[in-house]
């Protein structure tokens, strides 16, 4: 029961907004010692995990080329495009990004989008273009809240999309469980059944975005009118 | 053969020269504090084979601790003025997009072209290679096309991993605890827990109980993959396929949907939650989690409800 106090200083740690870090590496400590480890062997399995998770760090080498062109202006071009098209909304833009992100996801093409990627250059600040169109001019807050529906897009699409993928790592993870308990299955049983999830989770976020829409279009609305009253 | 150790050298490259640029960089007060973080990035990409677990271990509690006591700072050099942006748009216009777009076209041709030569690439690593060198390739055409200065994309690069931080390595932090967790069998004992929190006889109950305990569990671990095979060897194999008979692909491939909804809500899902925040520049950094709740709890229950009735028939 002593190594669940591990779970209990993540969740106060991070209740108590510590260093997320240093929550971190307390929680190992602690987990550690109450399953009866030493110090040195605590240091090691994390040292080791650490090493072999060096891939998920890779993904930082886009920045360079994100920051080139963003030196030669890319964030004000796509701005530019957005503002340039008739009948693009916020939504309507966000919503064919996220059916983009689940087709290409379902494919197994989890790292040709992404936050560093396409969120930052591309994406916000298209969303940001479409939404000052919308609603005339935008609170700070409004502008948090559409870059902040930018990154959800792109979360609920890669999650939603990924696991109807035949080759992903957590249908492998599933079949290879599965066979500990002697349920022999293919992964296409399993990822066959990613897609009724796949389909609401288009539906639910897509009904969002559209509330999004709806919210930018009727400040519009009511700035236009009180224009008018005075 | 082409394997991530290549990938790894190259990411090397760039996070030693974020740390150079820091080093030299009086506008930012922390700047040591930096150029020593991202310099044992730089280390722990080149040489992380040879430094031994222990060594490693070591390497990350010296990254704990420049971060952990605010040793990261974020300079004000090397900010484009908007004016000149705005001109360059004018100038590149829409072929800005085409550069864009070399990385994931690059990550896409090669993931499929590189299969092809099981003898020259890591099969298994094929998108990652793909994706470093569509970097590459991206960086080329810019300094081709664009004129831009060598040293321009690392610099810029540097202001945008400053403004990322320590969050930066997070994930790897995360997946890391991860290990700590399985070794001292912290799921077996959280398998336990749940397992007497169920209520008897009930199938609706243990159903529940499965899809709310993987979203639960995944917002703790930050991650459906730690918490799957737990809820499976407490809830998923003895009650829902065993005791009442449901059907094991269904169970699995929706149970870790659930899971996946708590990740949408957790700040321990760091790469997806608390990186682009960061990213993205947002004041609250737990912006995207709370903009991600609305849509996470109406898709955990249709995961529930799903499971209930299709794998039950």
């Amino acid at each position: 029961m002593w190594v669940l106090l591990g779970i209990a200083v993540i969740v106060i740690g991070f209740m108590l907004r510590f260093n997320p870090l240093l929550v971190i590496i307390a929680s190992a400590a602690v987990t550690g010692i109450a399953a009866g480890l030493d110090v040195h062997a605590i240091v090691s399995a994390f040292g080791k995990a650490f090493n072999d998770a060096r891939y998920v760090s890779i993904v930082w080498i886009v920045l360079p080329v994100i920051g080139m062109l963003e030196a030669f202006g890319l964030q004000e071009r796509a701005r530019g495009l957005i503002s340039g098209l008739k009948g693009a909304t916020t939504g309507r833009l966000l919503a064919g990004y996220l059916l983009m992100r689940q087709a290409t996801a379902a494919l197994g093409l989890t790292s040709v989008a992404g936050h560093p990627q396409t969120v930052r250059p591309l994406v916000a600040p298209m969303a940001e273009a479409a939404a000052e169109k919308q609603a005339g001019t935008l609170h700070d807050n409004q502008r948090e809240e559409v870059k902040a529906f930018s990154a959800a897009t792109d979360n609920v699409g890669l999650f939603f999309g990924e696991d109807i993928f035949l080759a992903i790592g957590s249908i492998l993870l599933m079949k290879g469980l599965l066979e500990q308990y002697g349920i022999i299955l293919e992964p296409f049983e399993l990822s066959v059944w990613a897609i009724p999830t796949a389909i609401a989770a288009f539906l639910i976020h897509g009904f969002r975005l559209w509330l999004l829409d709806r919210r930018l279009n009727a400040q519009a609305a009511s700035v236009t009118a009180s224009d008018e009253s005075a | 053969m082409i394997t991530l150790t290549w990938v790894y050298a190259i990411a090397g490259v760039a996070f030693a020269a974020f740390a150079m640029f820091n080093l030299i960089d009086k506008a930012n007060p922390r700047r040591f504090g930096n150029a020593a973080f991202w310099g044992l990035m730089a280390v722990s990409m080149w040489a992380g084979n040879f430094l031994g677990d222990f060594g490693n271990g070591l390497l990350v509690l010296a990254l704990v601790a420049i971060a952990g006591f605010g040793g990261l700072g974020k300079t004000k050099a090397d900010e484009v003025p908007e004016a000149t942006k705005n001109q360059r748009a004018a100038k590149y216009g829409n072929g800005l997009f085409a550069i864009a777009l070399v990385i994931p076209a690059t990550a896409l041709a090669g993931t499929f072209l590189f299969k092809q030569f099981p003898a020259y690439f890591d099969v298994k690593q094929v998108t990652l290679i793909s994706l470093a060198l569509g970097v590459l390739l991206a960086l080329a055409v810019g300094h081709a096309w664009l004129r831009a200065a060598p040293a321009l994309p690392l610099s810029q690069g540097r202001r945008l991993m400053d403004s990322v931080g320590w969050a930066a390595i997070l994930p790897q932090m995360l997946a890391s605890l991860g290990a700590v967790f399985a070794l001292a069998g912290v799921g077996d004992v959280v398998g336990g827990v749940i397992q007497q929190a169920i209520p008897a006889g009930s199938l609706a109950g243990a159903v529940i109980a499965f899809g709310v305990g993987m979203a639960l569990f995944t917002m703790i671990m930050g991650n459906a993959f730690a918490a799957f095979p737990v809820m499976i060897a407490a809830i998923g194999i003895p009650l829902l396929v065993k005791q009442y008979d449901g059907d094991p692909a269904i169970i699995c491939a929706i149970g870790m949907l659930a899971g996946f909804c708590g990740t949408l809500m957790t700040p321990m899902a760091a790469n997806f939650n608390l990186v682009p925040a960061a990213l993205l520049e947002l004041k609250d950094e737990n912006a995207v989690v709370k903009t991600q709740i609305a849509t996470a709890v109406p898709l955990l229950i249709v995961n529930i409800a799903l499971i209930y009735f299709l794998a039950f028939r």
